[in-house]
């Protein structure tokens, strides 16, 4: 089975929430919420600053809590390549997917369910990427199977230093950050 | 550490790293459609080119079950390939916002009391066509001023130009790119122009001065700039705030504001005297070497440190690292570049350096622009009208533009009524009381006048003072004039409708043209639809009309734009035929022929020197009420060196207003305590703090840097609006 993920070049990434429109307007995300985000983390004292910058998102674990939590089966890992799905016609809104997500990466959409980033899966099964990838201006988002070793994804998480986020959880996230 | 987040929603508690924080967040085209409408099911695409900036990106709507669903960059387009920035994306949004201009206004009350009555086009149109006819009867038609801002304005001037009008200016010159365009003009005899012609995915090595890729979304260039980046290209940048340019930059200098020239002087100090510059380029192709040469002496690192606060020993080492990739390096001439009131004298040693380094033309720093052939349109004849341009009396400033005019200049002429009374304004696409600095003085001018006419998309401040405002359906709504922009490569790019406007909105070309009919000029438009006009140019180039409309845009072919491709080097536009080091023209008029540094005026204590730019998600003013951009950053902060913040007892968060040198008082306004910016200096993203009612999604968000910069020094050699010279101090709410 595949193993979807997301690569993200930190180094090339300027912040500019074009993955966060392309998400709004691709998934019809309703006002006052986004899927995805901008976290700017700025270490030091100016003018001797680093700064890493990346576009966040719901990561898709391998290990996801958010699954685990779900009362009712609507959180579930899908067969297209492990991709965290939510069955809204099973959720009741309860929020505990969002409690035990360490990311913060689920709200409740006004209709009453708990919605997320989706990897864009209508998009994935007819062999495109998803909203965020195919937009963004610099080029900095990578998206494929990490089963296959050939994929742009696998040679980039071999050949490039890479994070990812909160590890210490457990979680397993498959949204990985090139440093 | 700081980390932010813009999702209204939650905050986020766990961080990756150690410290806390919050995150801020946020090929079917159908043939010859017009546009989807309500009936139409399923998905379709439709190609046009964007508006949400001026760079004017090849987009494709599309629209599902007769709804605009979303846009995507149009890969056959040079200038997005096929990538669109956030605006760009966010552009679905103007279409949607609930508080879009629906229906012509006229008013009812004294001007600025905001009380309308709904008119017909017929209407509102007759009755901006009987005063215009007033004033021109009573005053002349040099009484009647245009202010346009983008190509959407291109029909409004053609029917004004017929009707004898000559004062236009627009924002893009004196308050924007003027500077640079002058300055290049002078030095090379061409101008750097828009799309900024620097090769940036070539270079090795570049500085950018001010200038904040990929918060300024230019959408090729930050396309090139991650490109770049990935190359591993040194990237020099040198800003007072640490920008994210800065954060993807080798070299970061944190220079005291207002002393590039300094800076730019020292650089050209080392290039000469560590004898790093092309010597054959120089020979060959520069005039006034030697005087240049003789006039840098005194302007060693060590002089330019203790005015700019960056070491000698950087200044020496980016410089020769330009050097060493020369010619694949080059500085950014910036694009907003009003700054202090002696722009071009800074502009000209930027255009120094680059001729220094013998880069023009030359991969990896400038290309040569190319633009496809497209004859105009047959019209006849403007009438002749013999009188002078109101803006730039006796030719005060004698480097001015003609094309895009002075807009401060036509302002106060009309506070004035020197050297001749201006008595109508008609006003396309700008929002002038959020773009001119000094807001009392355009209130002023607005005041004096018989008639004011705006055409805009949403009620901005300047449609609040409007007596007729006409509105215009948005740029996925029209059709316009074509986009001939000179670039890489040739090409041309149609807008056209993506979906119909949702209320009694019109085209602009169909509002200039009934406009001329009520005026009596309908022989200035032989023809009755835009697309017999659209159809006409491009079949006089030997393109395909049908094809344009298909695919957006219809690419040319490749030409030399590089010395390395087999380009020619020449200066036919320059009075001596090279590149001036010394400029002839300069020296002609009475200014410095070599660029001169001025040290800025210091803040008084307690005040803080006030910068402003741009925030990627937003444009200028104008983008204020989409739903979709509102929903990324919603109000602007100011940020403050977070030790000077604690000074004031400041915590992130915390509203305060601000107080400049002349006691106008700012909306209240978020601070941002960080420490990405010198102490002496504050920043805020430009266009917030709207006062229109209207706006109801930005009304008093944030507050207005525009409202804050009284203070404007005019550049002596072109009349451009220096802005950074204004400053503030805060007061807690």
């Amino acid at each position: 089975m595949a193993r979807y993920a997301m690569v993200i070049d930190t180094v090339k990434c300027v912040g500019c929430m074009d993955c966060v429109v392309a998400c709004k307007t691709e998934n019809n995300v309703p006002e006052g919420f986004n899927r995805d985000w901008i976290a700017y983390e700025t270490i030091g004292k100016y003018p001797n600053l680093h700064m890493e910058i990346r576009s966040e998102r719901c990561n898709h674990c391998d290990n996801p809590p958010c699954v685990y939590t779900c009362p009712t089966g609507a959180s579930h890992i899908s067969d297209i390549g492990g991709i965290v799905l939510v069955d809204y016609d099973k959720c009741i809104g309860c929020k505990a997917c969002i409690a035990a997500c360490p990311y913060d990466a689920r709200f409740i959409h006004p209709d009453g369910y708990a919605t997320k980033c989706t990897f864009c899966e209508h998009r994935v099964v007819q062999g495109l990427d998803p909203a965020c990838v195919s937009t963004c201006p610099t080029h900095c988002m990578y998206f494929g199977d990490l089963e296959d070793p050939n994929s742009e994804v696998s040679k980039l998480l071999q050949s490039r230093k890479y994070h990812v986020l909160n590890p210490e959880t457990g979680t397993k996230p498959q949204v990985y950050y090139l440093i | 550490m700081e980390k932010f987040t813009r999702r209204k929603f939650l905050e986020i508690s766990g961080a990756t790293f150690a410290g806390s924080g919050l995150i801020v967040g946020g090929r079917k085209i159908i043939e010859n459609s017009l546009y989807a409408t309500d009936k139409t099911k399923g998905i379709v695409k439709i190609p046009s080119y964007c508006s949400i900036c001026f760079w004017k990106c090849g987009l494709i709507g599309y629209v599902k079950d007769g709804k605009l669903w979303k846009l995507e960059g149009n890969p056959l387009d040079p200038l997005s390939k096929g990538r669109l920035c956030p605006r760009g994306n966010g552009g679905v949004g103007q279409h949607y916002d609930p508080d879009r201009l629906q229906a012509p206004l006229i008013r009812v009350s004294q001007r600025g009391e905001e009380q309308w009555k709904v008119a017909t086009w017929d209407e509102a149109l007759n009755h901006s066509a009987k005063k215009l006819m007033e004033i021109k009867e009573k005053y002349g038609p040099q009484s009647i001023a245009v202010f346009s801002h983008g190509p959407g304005g291109a029909f409004l001037k053609h029917t004004l130009r017929a009707f004898g009008v000559k004062n236009f200016a627009a924002p893009s010159f004196a308050q924007c790119r003027g500077p640079r365009e002058v300055a290049f003009e002078l030095t090379y005899g061409e101008i750097i122009g828009s799309p900024e012609r620097t090769d940036i995915k070539n270079s090795k090595c570049f500085a950018l001065i001010g200038s904040h890729l990929g918060e300024n979304m230019h959408n090729s260039q930050v396309q090139e700039f991650a490109e770049a980046i990935a190359n591993g290209a040194t990237i020099i940048v040198v800003d007072p705030r640490f920008s994210i340019a800065a954060s993807k930059a080798k070299y970061y200098l944190p220079i005291k504001p207002g002393t590039d020239t300094a800076l730019l002087l020292a650089w050209i100090n080392v290039l000469i005297t560590e004898n790093l510059y092309d010597k054959e380029f120089v020979e060959k192709y520069t005039y006034g070497f030697n005087q240049l040469r003789e006039y840098i002496q005194p302007f060693t690192p060590e002089w330019a440190f203790v005015e700019t606060g960056i070491e000698p020993e950087l200044i020496r080492e980016t410089i020769r690292k330009l050097a060493i990739h020369k010619p694949a390096s080059f500085v950014h001439p910036g694009r907003h570049v009003n700054w202090y009131g002696n722009d071009v004298q800074r502009l000209r040693a930027v255009a120094i350096i680059n001729a220094l380094l013998g880069n023009w033309n030359h991969k990896g720093a400038f290309f040569k622009p190319v633009k496809m052939d497209i004859p105009k349109y047959p019209y006849p004849p403007f009438p002749d009208v013999n009188y002078d341009v109101v803006y730039n009396p006796d030719s005060k400033y004698p480097f001015a533009g003609e094309e895009e005019g002075l807009t401060q200049g036509i302002r106060s002429a009309t506070i004035t009524g020197e050297p001749y009374p201006i008595k109508a304004w008609i006003v396309y696409g700008t929002n002038l009381i959020q773009t001119l600095p000094n807001q009392n003085e355009t209130i002023e001018a607005i005041k004096k006048l018989d008639f004011l006419m705006v055409i805009d998309v949403i009620p901005t401040e300047i449609t609040m003072w409007a007596d007729v405002v006409l509105p215009e359906a948005i740029y996925l709504e029209r059709f316009d004039e074509l986009n001939i922009s000179p670039f890489r490569e040739p090409f041309v790019g149609i807008r056209q409708p993506v979906v119909p406007p949702p209320h009694d909105q019109r085209e602009g070309w169909w509002i200039a043209r009934e406009l001329a009919v009520k005026l009596g000029l309908e022989s200035y438009y032989p023809w009755k639809h835009i697309e017999e006009y659209l159809r006409f140019r491009i079949e006089s180039a030997g393109l395909s009309y049908e094809q344009l409309k298909k695919d957006g845009v219809i690419v040319g072919k490749q030409q030399p734009i590089f010395v390395e491709d087999g380009l020619q080097l020449e200066f036919p536009f320059t009075p001596t035929q090279k590149i001036e080091l010394y400029s002839t023209q300069l020296a002609e008029k009475g200014f410095s022929p070599l660029p001169t540094y001025e040290r800025p005026p210091e803040p008084p204590p307690g005040y803080f020197r006030l910068l402003f730019g741009r925030v990627p998600v937003h444009t200028f003013s104008m983008t204020q009420s989409n739903p979709i951009l509102m929903d990324m950053v919603n109000e602007n902060e100011v940020w403050i060196n977070s030790d000077i913040g604690k000074n004031y007892g400041l915590n992130n968060g915390d509203f305060v207003v601000l107080v400049n040198q002349d006691g106008v008082r700012s909306n209240k306004i978020k601070v941002r305590l960080t420490q990405r910016i010198r102490p002496d200096c504050v920043y805020m993203y430009h266009g917030f703090g709207h006062t229109s009612k209207k706006l109801k999604r930005a009304y008093l968000k944030g507050a207005s840097d525009t409202q804050l910069i009284t203070r404007y020094d005019i550049d002596p050699i072109m009349g451009g609006t220096g802005m950074n010279n204004n400053f503030v101090t805060f007061e807690k709410v």
